[in-house]
């Protein structure tokens, strides 16, 4: 199922709860995945499937309490980073790890030029003086393709629109040349042509550095376009794992057939409904102890309601955590 | 920015004359009679000229005129003369707006009480602040923890206990029940005429500061702590401190840099706008300590019925609440570079 000569990243059993005043919720549920270095990985899922929550937890960005990590193990780069001190994780946020969030809108500090936002890991992680940081800060300003980048260090972000606002967080997440970038859902604020831009940008970034990326969002589209590898979230699991092309052309989880069938096709005729899955995701008050998706399945049947199904390859670097069997359209045996 | 400040400095010109114009109205619709605290042995007619030499026999618009010229023209010209010694026009002659209780002007009046209510209201604020800011933070950082429930807890009490009760309080306490001669013991009196020449001097003025400051201080501390706290939360909680945190950043730096600085702006307008209080607003501690301040002083204009010096300190706090919203509202486009006023 993995490969675990060549990977920077290897998430195994990963579970974090939040604690609320209603009880318990279970947002992730024993995740496990890798990433290899100078790989791109797709997380697809719904809102509130866990996705970003996984990679938050990675790096303790969750608020805690209410957040609790109670399970599993995070290996970055050789090393587990799951229990280290607060400082030695601090030297991995923004130096070997850098983040991309949802909202750029909100994502940047107000009150602070976006040359000081960036400047700050700089000196922090690569202990530059304040020249080097600017000059560096300009450059990352320019790869990141806002034009007039030295004199724009001294805007506001509110002076800036919401793709070059994004832009700036993509320059900050580069700042110290990582190892990982995580991408929340970078492009869902943005509207299509900008999407198009960051896109290009990433994609081209990728080619110019060579870092290893996980890119979460709920657009197939998105996935399709740039992903390797890609992992489907539900309910807090990974139910379906797959090289793209495979995903895309053999799904074997009927979420990620579901999902795919939800994409409106070209030259459909006007008109037709666009199709959705129906039911609502399930609640995370519990730990699973049946397939979560299973009252929304037209494959469900006894043992789905009665055990969670463990996910299983079905060929070499894909597999699918789900008891029905298309290539046989029956059970798998027990 | 300097354009914007100007051009409400100038709309701040006739707001000021309407409002010394309804409090001139408001004092003059109340029933008060200056020769009312006379004795009852003075005869009706030499009332009426007693009236007559105050000019209250003259219409009311003619009086909020005169008063207006005193005050607008011959206090400024007056100031202009006493500080530079730049003399314009009739400087001996000129009218000035008097006390109709103590016959000296009631500027110099003012001047005279300034310095004490700067002193003990003006650093209770001061301590309130200290008090308050550091209270704000931790209990916002440390939500729902015992120092936070502690610090809720003593805040409602600080803010919905009068400053005449803890003021009393203390007074019992540190004056009354402490022995004389004991370290704890505070004066219970304000001592206008000590001098602070020497370091006995000094730490005497220093325990006689320490009550009605602590009683000010503590009042203002519940209050703007509740502010500091309940805009850190709303700042804790935004985006930005989350991508912080992602670069890396000190939890030292990420709430001290980023949080405080955002949570700052709504807090030092409410600071801004508290200050005019200083200035009048403590009237009732001024009293229990017997600390001879403006607002001791508005208090004995108003049981003297002694217009003049009412209506001028009313009038001169009016003046600090619409000068200090101007300074808010300068001080937020400062502090938060979104807003900027074109």
């Amino acid at each position: 199922m993995r490969d675990q000569s060549a990977t920077i990243l290897d998430v195994a059993n990963l579970r974090t709860v939040f604690n609320t005043r209603d009880g318990q919720v279970f947002a992730v549920n024993d995740v496990s995945f890798y990433l290899r270095p100078g790989e791109l990985l797709g997380i697809v899922g719904e809102s509130g499937s866990g996705k970003s929550v996984t990679m938050m937890s990675l790096l303790k960005l969750l608020p805690m309490p209410p957040a609790e990590i109670q399970g599993g193990s995070i290996e970055f780069d050789g090393r587990d980073i799951r229990n280290v001190p607060d400082d030695e994780l601090r030297k991995i946020r923004g130096g070997d790890i850098g983040f991309i969030f949802q909202d750029p809108m909100t994502s940047l500090n107000p009150v602070f030029t976006v040359g000081f936002q960036i400047i700050e890991p700089l000196r922090v992680h690569m202990g530059l003086n304040k020249k080097q940081a600017r000059k560096r800060a300009a450059e990352l300003l320019e790869l990141v393709g806002i034009p007039d980048a030295s004199a724009r260090l001294k805007d506001y972000p509110h002076q800036f629109s919401g793709g070059m606002r994004q832009r700036v967080m993509i320059a900050i997440a580069l700042a110290c040349d990582p190892k990982v970038l995580i991408a929340d859902e970078p492009t869902t604020a943005l509207d299509v042509t900008i999407q198009a831009q960051i896109l290009e940008l990433i994609k081209d970034l990728r080619q110019k550095l060579g870092m290893a990326i996980i890119w979460i969002t709920h657009d197939l589209g998105v996935i399709a376009e740039i992903a390797d590898r890609v992992a489907v979230m539900y309910a807090g699991q990974i139910v379906e794992h797959a090289e793209v092309k495979e995903l895309f052309a053999n799904p074997q989880h009927p979420y990620t057939r579901a999902l795919l069938e939800t994409l409106p096709k070209m030259g459909e005729a006007r008109g037709t409904r666009l199709a959705s899955i129906d039911g609502q995701p399930p609640n995370l008050d519990h730990l699973p102890v049946s397939c979560e998706f299973a009252p929304r399945c037209k494959h469900a049947f006894d043992r789905c309601r009665a055990e969670n199904p463990q996910r299983r390859d079905v060929s070499p670097a894909h597999d699918v955590a789900c008891f029905w069997d298309y290539s046989s359209g029956g059970p798998t045996d027990a | 920015m300097l354009n914007y400040t100007l051009r409400r400095l100038m709309f701040t010109i006739p707001t000021l004359l309407l409002i010394s114009f309804i409090i001139f109205l408001i004092l003059d619709l109340a029933p008060n009679d200056p020769t009312g605290n006379l004795p009852l042995t003075i005869p009706p007619e030499v009332r009426e000229k007693i009236r007559q030499s105050l000019g209250l026999d003259a219409p009311m618009y003619i009086r909020y005129l005169l008063w207006s010229q005193q005050f607008f023209i011959n206090e400024p010209l007056n100031l202009l003369n006493q500080w530079f010694g730049w003399c314009i026009g009739d400087c001996e002659g000129r009218l000035r707006v008097s006390s109709w209780a103590t016959r000296s002007p009631v500027v110099d009046l003012i001047a005279e009480r300034m310095p004490q209510t700067l002193w003990v209201v003006g650093m209770s604020y001061v301590v309130g602040i200290l008090i308050a800011v550091p209270i704000g933070v931790i209990s916002a950082y440390k939500q729902y923890s015992w120092f936070d429930q502690i610090g809720t807890f003593i805040a409602m009490i600080g803010f919905s206990v009068p400053t005449f009760f803890t003021g009393v309080l203390l007074i019992v306490i540190f004056s009354v029940w402490v022995p004389n001669d004991s370290f704890f013991w505070l004066p219970s009196i304000y001592d206008t005429t000590l001098e602070v020449v020497d370091w006995d001097s000094f730490m005497l003025q220093v325990r006689q500061m320490i009550m009605p400051v602590m009683v000010l201080g503590l009042f203002n501390a519940a209050q703007i702590s509740r502010f500091m706290r309940a805009s850190m939360l709303d700042n804790l909680s935004q985006d930005y401190v989350r991508t912080a945190r992602a670069k890396g950043l000190k939890e030292k730096t990420v709430l001290l840099v980023h949080v405080l600085r955002n949570s700052m702006i709504p807090v030092v307008t409410v600071i801004a706008l508290g200050i005019p209080q200083i200035f009048g607003g403590a009237i009732i501690t001024e009293q229990i300590f017997k600390v001879n301040g403006l607002g001791q002083l508005l208090i004995i204009g108003i049981q003297g019925a002694d217009i003049p010096l009412v209506q001028t300190l009313t009038f001169l706090f009016a003046v600090l609440i619409v000068l200090f919203n101007l300074i808010a509202d300068v001080l937020y486009g400062l502090l938060d570079p979104r807003i900027r006023y074109e």
